[in-house]
């Protein structure tokens, strides 16, 4: 059998079973229908509510006290706060990377999972934020990030990175809500006219009054295209201006230009590989294995393996420029992350983003779940330690031996990163219980009936 | 009791657009084919221009793009100019981020709030949800509604033509209140 027809049967596959409209509907609307919230749902809602519930404590703490309860010191003045900032907006990408740019390229297969990784993407990217918004320390005065006209006559430097980054990842978070909610607006008209009394009218408060004409269904779907085709731009710029923050700066080891590419294929991989996480857990504890198949988890997994052949393409290129460009400080900056002190961080992160992914040249691994489940974890625990590798290992041994100094976190940097699991966990559950974790309307459009030629002869 | 219009069922998708198609040639201009997702090839079946959002959103973008490159020259060459690190006060080319993300931000506004003017939504009374069976649409039915003002409204021909053009469970929309 060829390749191509091959993938012709796999793509018609997507849908396996005898499904229509009616049962589609079915199974996705039934999720937050359901009279009787699942025991595993109950179970992992307590679990992330204390995790929530630890991150109030800490950030309460941090804001009474001051970041001197953190880790950081002199020359390591980055250190957690950092690191899990970028994680955090990494693993976005991948939303917005699934719903903008492969509905461009018209891949259906998106159509199951879309929701899913946006719904992934909002509440990383809030995560995110979290962070810049806390490590200032004074959290009273944020508000500064903001042109805002005031009595000092005080402006944001419009030429720093920073400024981009506040720009950038607060567009972010607007458009993907947008995004999220203009997606959303068919499959809450689906909700409300299932549902009936206080559920009727808030779903039908949110729905708008949709009611599914084609003059309306007209430009909806011009909004749609706009959105992903401006996010599209969007999303590869905004892990872009995050690594400026580094690359503009004149530390060795951060100085280069390959940041902006390597920052955003790595935040494309994390970001996956947090979306096969949630969804094999959902579509476990949902029984929606026939909605999100194996075929989807095997084209997440080529993904993975594309993005995590393209990190590892950067850190060896990082290793070569460093050597080719003959500067002492950058050669040592690299050799320092290899077999420095922290030698473990760095060799984590190359088990973890490249040595793993190469198990999905393996059709038999990329359909294989407990080892896709692993493996997805693995993937975001190696971007984490990418990210540790660029902020702690870069600025614990800078110019002069005399400056540096080894860093550790303490309890609170701990903590507050945990914390974040909680919010994260907490905000996802709430969707997985109240909203239709697979887009309607969307995943109809997959089945071959959606089609006005279907059935049409063409002889 | 006041009468809204006229709605029809239909089988599948492929229906709908060949009904669309005839109810277009008859000259009816106030209907419209309601289903469950987009169908492709509709706006042509239904004899609609292209959509006007496509300007708003372009205008909306280039408003933000022109706001953004606006707002930094004038806070860093007019009104605070502050030597930072020796960098130009028009120092253009740092300003080319900020710019695209407002020209983002702004497009992003102007094709959701765009999307609802073009819709008229929000509008959370329509004389379509009278009808009990009207509610499937936006599971598995495919309707078409013609409403009472459009000029060539007359009850008793505008059933008769939605059933020989194959619709079922044809439904005059009627205020019970």
């Amino acid at each position: 059998m060829s390749i191509k027809s091959k993938a012709l049967i796999r793509a018609e596959k997507l849908l396996p079973g005898n499904q229509d409209f009616t049962s589609i509907t079915e199974d996705i609307a039934g999720v937050p229908e359901q009279k009787k919230t699942p025991i595993q749902w109950w179970l992992l809602f307590g679990f992330s509510l204390s995790l929530l519930s630890i991150f109030v404590g800490s950030v309460g703490f941090l804001i009474w006290e001051g970041t001197g309860i953190w880790g950081i010191n002199n020359p390591v003045f980055w250190g957690w706060a950092i690191i899990n900032f970028v994680w955090w907006v990494g693993i976005g990408h991948a939303g917005t990377l699934i719903s903008a740019i492969l509905h461009l390229f018209r891949q259906n297969w998106r159509n199951a999972i879309n929701r899913f990784a946006e719904t992934m993407t909002l509440f990383a990217v809030i995560c995110a934020l979290v962070f810049p918004g806390i490590h200032v320390g004074r959290i009273w005065v944020a508000y500064w990030f903001l042109p805002l006209p005031n009595q000092m006559g005080m402006w944001p430097n419009m030429r720093s990175p920073l400024i981009w980054d506040f720009f950038a990842v607060f567009t972010y978070f607007t458009v993907s809500l947008l995004f999220w909610y203009t997606g959303l607006i068919p499959d809450l008209a689906t909700l409300r006219d299932r549902a009936k009394g206080l559920k009727k009218k808030v779903y039908g408060f949110f729905a708008l009054g949709w009611r599914g004409g084609n003059r309306q269904w007209q430009h909806y779907e011009l909004a749609y295209l706009v959105l992903a085709g401006i996010s599209t731009p969007l999303v590869l710029s905004v892990h872009s201006v995050v690594s400026s923050d580094f690359a503009t700066s004149v530390i060795p080891g951060w100085h280069t230009t390959i940041f902006p590419p390597y920052f955003v294929a790595g935040a494309i991989y994390s970001g996956f590989g947090m979306v096969m996480t949630l969804s094999i857990i959902a579509r476990k504890v949902y029984n929606l294995g026939h909605i999100i198949t194996v075929e989807h988890l095997d084209k997440m997994a080529q993904i993975m393996l594309l993005t995590g052949c393209m990190v590892g393409y950067a850190y060896s290129m990082e290793f070569f420029v460093a050597w080719y460009s003959g500067n002492p400080y950058e050669s040592f900056a690299f050799v320092n992350r290899a077999l420095g002190p922290y030698w473990w961080g760095y060799w984590a992160m190359i088990f973890c983003n490249v040595v793993v992914p190469q198990f999905f040249w393996f059709e038999k691994y990329r359909r294989h779940i407990p080892f896709l489940f692993i493996t997805s974890i693995l993937v975001n625990i190696g971007m984490w330690f990418e990210r540790f590798v660029i902020v702690v290992i870069t600025l614990h041994r800078d110019f002069m031996p005399g400056a540096w100094a080894m860093y550790n976190p303490t309890m609170w940097d701990v903590a507050i990163y945990l914390g974040t699991f909680g919010l994260f966990f907490t905000g996802f559950l709430l969707f997985l219980r109240f909203l239709p974790m697979v887009s309607i309307a969307e995943a109809k459009l997959v089945l071959p009936e959606s089609d006005p030629h279907h059935g049409d002869s063409h002889e | 009791m006041s009468k809204y219009g006229v709605i029809a069922k239909f089988d599948n998708p492929q229906s709908l657009v060949h009904a669309a198609e005839k109810v277009r040639d008859e000259g009816f201009t106030k209907f419209d084919c309601h289903s469950p997702f987009p169908i492709h090839g509709m706006d042509d079946a239904m004899g609609l221009k292209r959509s006007k959002l496509g300007y708003v959103i372009g205008a909306m973008g280039l408003t933000g793009a022109l706001f953004g490159f606006g707002l930094q020259t004038w806070i860093h060459s007019i009104e605070y100019p502050m030597n930072i690190s020796g960098k130009p006060y028009f120092a253009y080319p740092a300003y080319a981020i900020i710019t695209f993300e407002l020209m983002v931000l702004f497009s992003a506004f102007g094709a959701v709030f765009g999307m609802m003017f073009f819709n008229r939504i929000p509008r959370f009374h329509h004389p379509v949800f009278y009808s009990e069976k009207f509610s499937d649409v936006s599971s598995d039915a495919f309707y078409v509604s013609i409403e009472i003002d459009d000029p060539k409204y007359d009850e008793s021909g505008v059933i008769d033509f939605l059933k020989n053009i194959g619709g079922t469970e044809i439904e005059v929309l009627t205020d019970e209140n």
